[in-house]
């Protein structure tokens, strides 16, 4: 482990170095711009993130006309709520139902939904994911603490076009009435990857 | 191609490394390599097939032992280089030493969100009739270009069936070499677990993957 460790911080220290020098070299070129590198940053930071798809499913549990149209044409039911651009050009929802679940893999890069999303976390970009995600999906669900139900078939999607997914978890029970914005607290990223389940409303509880 | 990027039903990676409450970026040096990459892929020098077949052409060892953003960092550089827009010798001086290409555009702040919005949709117009449609059957080819290519080699020489037709993409065996986008019927495919992994397969799994009609052969 601390083997590991140090390899990883001599490596930092070294793409650190090649990544300023980068960066000092395209902006006296002219090529970049530090302020517009800022707001790049700055947009994935904090207005782009997994809320976002939280809000879409959200609606879609409590407005049966909104799920219809996310699953017919998720790219505009999602711009409905203002989340378009760049790695949502192409949305498509798959929704989790009793005997099916879907889970989500780029297993070539790291295609991931950036606008309902936001970034991906290292986990859905790094080997030990991408290259068992689609051969032994139960294995990796279970090492996210996910076991489903005996006969539940398991669809992997491999994002291999500019199509990106979003899974529609299966709302809890117990929730009946909720509000969106309640609802919303349940539903984490990787519920909408696939690799979790929406939190049960005691969980909620005991993580409030 | 056949590169380090290609790690569907590899084995021998070991477990998934989770991380509690997880940061966008783990160092400063994350978000710049993250936002250099994004405004030199809007000046609209390359594509993002090109840039992806930057990264896999690393060789496999600089690939499996590179964290995320340091593989972007290598692609960038790698692009840079070939498109001649920086010098080797540049990069190593971490200074200009001759003067700039000209551009397509340099992104300037207040563009950013209206960049970001409009994104880059792959469709474009249909130009003849798609060959396959949903609930047939198809075999995929048996290939292994040493271009960029997104038919993975685990789904190569499999039956499968037809699931939906999203319309016409941009075809990235040929984006990627400036060979043009020459646009082309894009499939949803349906594979059985068993039919990709042979009978060790979980018989509950199925793969559903986006393949591109010169990928498809009917069954």
């Amino acid at each position: 482990m601390s083997h590991d460790h140090d390899h990883e911080h001599s490596e930092l220290s070294d793409v650190e170095l090649r990544v300023r020098a980068l960066e000092t070299l395209l902006t006296e070129k002219g090529y970049v711009d530090p302020p517009a590198l800022d707001e790049l940053i700055e947009t994935y930071e904090t207005k782009v993130g997994p809320k976002n798809g939280a809000m879409v499913v959200a609606k879609a549990w409590t407005d049966p006309e909104y799920h219809a149209r996310l699953m017919s044409d998720a790219t505009a039911a999602i711009a409905e709520l203002g989340f378009v651009g760049r790695q949502g050009e192409h949305m498509v929802a798959v929704e989790n139902i009793p005997g099916i679940h879907n889970m989500v893999v780029c297993t070539l890069c790291s295609c991931y939904p950036w606008t309902v999303l936001g970034l991906p976390p290292v986990w859905y970009k790094s080997a030990p994911y991408r290259s068992r995600a689609v051969r032994d999906p139960r294995g990796v669900l279970a090492e996210f603490g996910v076991t489903l139900p005996s006969g539940t078939d398991i669809k992997v999607w491999d994002s291999t076009a500019e199509v990106r997914y979003l899974v529609v978890p299966q709302r809890p029970s117990g929730t009946e009435g909720w509000d969106e914005s309640e609802l919303a607290a349940l539903v984490t990223r990787d519920s909408m990857i696939g690799t979790g389940l929406a939190l049960d409303p005691s969980e909620r509880e005991s993580a409030a | 191609m056949n590169g380090a990027q290609d790690l569907g039903g590899q084995m021998g990676f070991g477990p998934i490394e989770l991380e509690e409450n997880e940061p966008n970026f783990h160092a400063k040096w994350e978000e710049r390599a993250f936002a250099l990459t994004l405004a030199m892929g809007a000046t609209g020098t390359w594509n993002i097939d090109t840039s992806r077949f930057a990264r896999e052409s690393l060789p496999p060892p600089v690939y499996l032992s590179s964290s995320y953003y340091k593989i972007w960092t290598l692609g960038l550089e790698k692009l840079l280089v070939d498109h001649e827009l920086v010098s080797e010798e540049e990069l190593r001086a971490g200074q200009s030493l001759a003067p700039a290409k000209p551009l397509n555009r340099v992104v300037k702040a207040d563009e950013v969100a209206g960049i970001l919005a409009k994104g880059g949709p792959a469709d474009r117009p249909q130009q003849q009739p798609a060959r396959f449609k949903v609930g047939d059957r198809i075999r995929t080819k048996r290939m292994n270009p040493e271009h960029h290519t997104r038919l993975p080699r685990y789904a190569r020489d499999a039956p499968g069936t037809i699931e939906a037709v999203h319309g016409v993409h941009v075809f990235p065996d040929t984006n990627s070499r400036k060979l043009g986008e020459q646009p082309t019927w894009l499939y949803g495919v349906v594979f059985k677990g068993t039919d990709i992994w042979g009978d060790d397969s979980d018989p509950d799994l199925t793969l559903r993957l986006d393949l591109w009609e010169p990928y498809l052969d009917l069954a």
